[in-house]
């Protein structure tokens, strides 16, 4: 679902400030999502985990392989950080395939979490993302065609 | 300058504060107590009262950009830049922001490494808090301030090692810590 559809005029004021950048690729978005993550979670009483790229979480972590359109990456969480049975929310700036996504929920659901949404600022439609979630809800604020 | 020594003596959320924080030795090589933050961000409470000191320090002191070191200031950063009523801005390793950028480099134990923010991210005249997680020997946050150059108010971390203690500015600018590094302990 997107609360594009639902004209707030509070989106209107979040599009305009987005800037396109042409051919820009898109390397790691692991830091993106810690923009957005924190905040949510000190408002809504939530603990906030960062899903890394590898190496960068000291400890003990648990990997989720996926792939990219040319070759694979990988993403880390720290073991413990999250208990079985709890409900997660996914925060990131955007979707595209969806394949980081992907790699997130199911670190969460292999130590037992429920992912209750996934939640974006942007959506490429284009790219299908939506479809990748295994059904989970997604929401976001705008779109780009 | 620590918030111990400025205001916030015997403040037992300072306490909380520092025990959140999980050390994991030789990390990211032999002989590196790293200092981990991500535990603190688990303890909502904790997580909280970290961002309310900064906010309540900095609310009031016309700030208008709160600039974040990648990637652990942004975990910190925009929660304060929302509190006050300012603008956050990502400070960013080579190539992560997308238009035209200014650089600064610095130096590492061995070579050197580059931060850079987005032209006009910050006009003159603005007022700038930097944020990042920890400070050592201040040479990310020396860039960071020639990054955004006269406008820079303060540096803010959340941890601050040995080689700053006893430093109230860095590069000229006042430096604002909460803890100093968890030693281990047998007991966690």
């Amino acid at each position: 679902m997107s609360a594009y559809r639902d004209e707030d005029p509070r989106i209107q004021g979040i599009k305009t400030k987005i800037r396109v950048v042409p051919n820009f690729p898109k390397p790691g978005i692991e830091a993106r999502g810690f923009i957005f993550g924190p905040p949510i979670a000190l408002a809504i009483g939530a603990k906030f985990v960062p899903l890394r790229k590898p190496r960068k979480l000291p400890g003990e972590v648990i990997s989720e392989e996926y792939i990219l359109e040319y070759g694979r990456d990988c993403l880390e969480m720290h073991v413990g950080a999250v208990e079985p049975g709890e409900r997660a929310l996914v925060v990131d700036d955007l979707i595209a395939t969806g394949g980081t996504l992907c790699a997130a929920m199911n670190l969460l659901e292999r130590v037992g979490a429920e992912v209750v949404e996934c939640a974006c600022l942007i959506e490429l439609p284009g790219l299908q993302g939506r479809g990748r979630l295994n059904g989970k809800p997604l929401y976001v604020l705008v779109e780009y065609q | 300058m620590f918030a111990a020594e400025n205001g916030l003596k015997g403040d037992p959320r300072l306490q909380a504060i520092s025990q959140a924080i999980r050390v994991v030795p030789h990390f990211p090589k032999p002989g590196i107590m790293f200092q981990d933050i991500t535990t603190l961000l688990l303890d909502h409470k904790a997580f909280k009262d970290t961002v309310d000191i900064f906010v309540d320090r900095y609310r009031d002191m016309g700030i208008s950009v709160v600039a974040g070191v990648e990637a652990r200031g942004f975990m910190f950063g925009p929660s304060i830049a929302l509190a006050i009523g300012a603008k956050f801005v990502p400070l960013r390793k080579p190539r992560k922001l997308p238009g035209e950028v200014i650089a600064e480099a610095y130096v590492l134990e061995y070579g050197t490494d580059c931060l850079e923010m987005h032209v006009g991210a910050v006009q003159p005249g603005e007022r700038a808090l930097v944020i990042d997680d920890l400070v050592a020997t201040g040479g990310t946050l020396s860039a960071a301030i020639r990054l955004l150059g006269a406008e820079v108010i303060e540096c803010a971390c959340v941890i601050g090692l040995p080689e700053v203690k006893g430093q109230c500015r860095l590069n000229g600018k006042p430096l604002y810590i909460l803890v100093e590094p968890r030693e281990i302990d047998n007991c966690c």
